[in-house]
């Protein structure tokens, strides 16, 4: 009966003069950071959930990576322009298409909370005692799960062109983290530039820049030695590299030479951006 | 009961413009409060302001006693805060956008569901809980958003214009719920609305802001009272003292003196 559960409710909701006194407590280091990994924890959930309610976007992101396979892959590859060492030319761009498509999606995922700022979500989240910090991992950990979803498009789209990758498990683990982490690093990088512009047309004028630059001046599609000095230069500076290189060396390789710079690269650059997009993140509703 | 909410010349500035112009109120325990005005009168900034959202220019704030800006955590754990705009998230359900609040909110699963179906319950929305938020209706989307900000069992639950753009079942309805949760949940409640006949009916004591000012408060009955008009609305009081400001091109100060004046006379 309706009446029944309020009164339900409402022995609970009164509030004795103790628990006021638990709430006015100040909070501590240990209240943060066991807030921070919960709240880390919801945000990447309710980023799921989304993705489950509308796995559409996941079918045409699959599209443009497809299409580079299949049209520029095979058409360079008939060519053999690119000195790609002892193999062909597919097999050398497949984890860099994988590389720019985790880019792609995760370039303009910040526009999620512009939206959500219009919306008001971002407000309600930001009055709730949840460290901010938390939303910009959980978000950052949810365009990792789209990402994720992505690469497992691409190893079918591989294995359907019959590309040789490295099967081994310890190659698909370190491929499918550094896609989570190279995810994760652009998302929040995202976010940054939209908690800094702050309206949808300035970002994405900002997000279109920034794409091209960021994929063709990488080692994504063709070897840095082939590149002028200047622009390896700009290249090695390129976090998308480092996504490369280990992508490369986890599944065509079968070894990644400079694996501890390349993910201290990345996990410092996730770091970086975590924590300027924390600090900032509030003033995206001044 | 005491004050759990003291505004002491509260300033906000955007440049040039003052939105909120060093302001004065405080509200009761357990009381119904409601700041009125025209859309641009400051009614957001002074929330947004309370709820830790932006910082004041100049002035002081104390939520339970404790500074506002000095003391944010702790303030956000006492507010529930439903904003203006239609902000349950539509790309999931009705459950799910309860679900992840009492999540972030760190209540165990058997809290949780206890909670959800509580709060499903008194909104009168258990029947549409697994629907996607995109199919409510506007009332449904306002209730279910009251039930988002109510999951906490917070002290104070404030609404930025709740009722904007529902038709007048679903408005009542939102007002009647609220005003309920308030008699029965002791809480305190802070509401901004432009519908002067609104907050007539539902507000025990209000506050009517314009240009940023406080321009008059007291309880509906004092301020309709003051006009000394049979029949007199809230709208009368607003066209009356706002309407002068204009006219005159004086400050509220005034405009309450001459209206003082008047008073005194009749």
């Amino acid at each position: 009966m309706k009446s029944d559960s309020f009164v339900n409710v409402l022995d609970v909701s009164i509030k004795p003069a103790e628990e006021l006194a638990l709430l006015l407590r100040p909070p501590t280091l240990g209240d943060w950071l066991l807030g921070y990994f919960h709240g880390v924890w919801v945000v990447t959930e309710i980023e799921i959930r989304k993705l489950r309610h509308d796995p559409f976007e996941l079918v045409t992101r699959a599209v443009q990576p497809a299409l580079w396979l299949v049209i520029f892959g095979e058409a360079l590859s008939r060519l053999r322009a690119i000195p790609t060492g002892n193999v062909n030319y597919l097999t050398f761009m497949t984890p860099g298409i994988l590389a720019q498509s985790l880019m792609f999606i995760s370039i303009f995922y910040g526009i999620s909370i512009i939206w959500e700022r219009d919306a008001g979500i971002l407000q309600k989240f930001l009055v709730m005692p949840v460290p901010r910090a938390s939303f910009i991992t959980g978000k950052g950990l949810g365009a990792g799960v789209r990402a994720l979803c992505q690469a497992v498009v691409i190893f079918v789209l591989a294995l359907l062109l019959g590309v040789h990758l490295n099967w081994s498990v310890g190659a698909i683990v370190g491929s499918l983290l550094t896609v989570l982490v190279g995810a994760s690093f652009f998302s929040i990088l995202s976010m940054l530039i939209a908690i800094t512009v702050k309206t949808r047309e300035r970002f994405m004028g900002i997000g279109q820049v920034l794409t091209m630059p960021l994929f063709f001046a990488s080692n994504a599609i063709y070897p840095l030695a082939i590149m002028p000095d200047w622009l390896q230069v700009v290249a090695r500076v390129n976090p998308l590299s480092y996504v490369v290189d280990l992508l490369r060396g986890y599944l065509v390789n079968g070894n990644v030479p400079n694996a501890p710079l390349a993910w201290a690269v990345l996990l410092i650059a996730v770091l970086i951006v975590q924590s300027i997009a924390s600090l900032t993140y509030q003033t995206i509703v001044l | 009961m005491g004050n759990i909410i003291e505004v002491e010349n509260l300033e906000k500035r955007f440049g040039k413009h003052a939105a909120v112009d060093h302001i004065n109120f405080s509200i009761e325990e357990g009381e119904s409060f409601g700041l009125l005005g025209p859309n641009g009168a400051g009614k957001t900034t002074t929330i947004r302001m309370l709820i830790t959202l932006i910082p004041p220019t100049s002035g002081v704030m104390r939520i339970a006693g404790l500074d506002v800006q000095r003391n944010k955590v702790i303030i956000r754990r006492l507010l529930g805060y439903v904003p203006q705009s239609l902000s349950a998230d539509s790309t999931l359900t009705g459950y799910e956008n309860l679900l992840m609040i009492a999540k972030l909110l760190g209540f165990s699963a058997k809290e949780r569901k206890q909670r959800i179906d509580e709060v499903l319950e008194i909104l009168n929305l258990t029947h549409a809980a697994h629907q996607m938020v995109q199919t409510y209706s506007g009332g449904m989307v306002r209730r279910l958003e009251i039930g988002q900000a109510i999951l906490s069992q917070p002290h104070i639950l404030i609404l930025d214009e709740p009722t904007v753009g529902l038709d007048p079942t679903a408005r009542r309805s939102v007002w009647e719920t609220v005003n309920l949760l308030r008699e029965e949940a002791q809480m305190t409640l802070l509401v901004t609305t432009h519908y002067m006949e609104e907050a007539d009916m539902y507000c025990q004591r209000v506050a009517i802001m314009d240009h940023g000012r406080i321009a008059a408060s007291g309880t509906p009955a004092e301020l309709k009272a003051s006009l000394s008009q049979p029949g007199a609305t809230l709208e009368d009081v607003f066209t009356t003292v706002t309407g002068n400001t204009l006219e005159s091109g004086g400050t509220y100060r005034e405009v309450r003196q001459l209206r003082k004046r008047a008073r005194r006379f009749n």
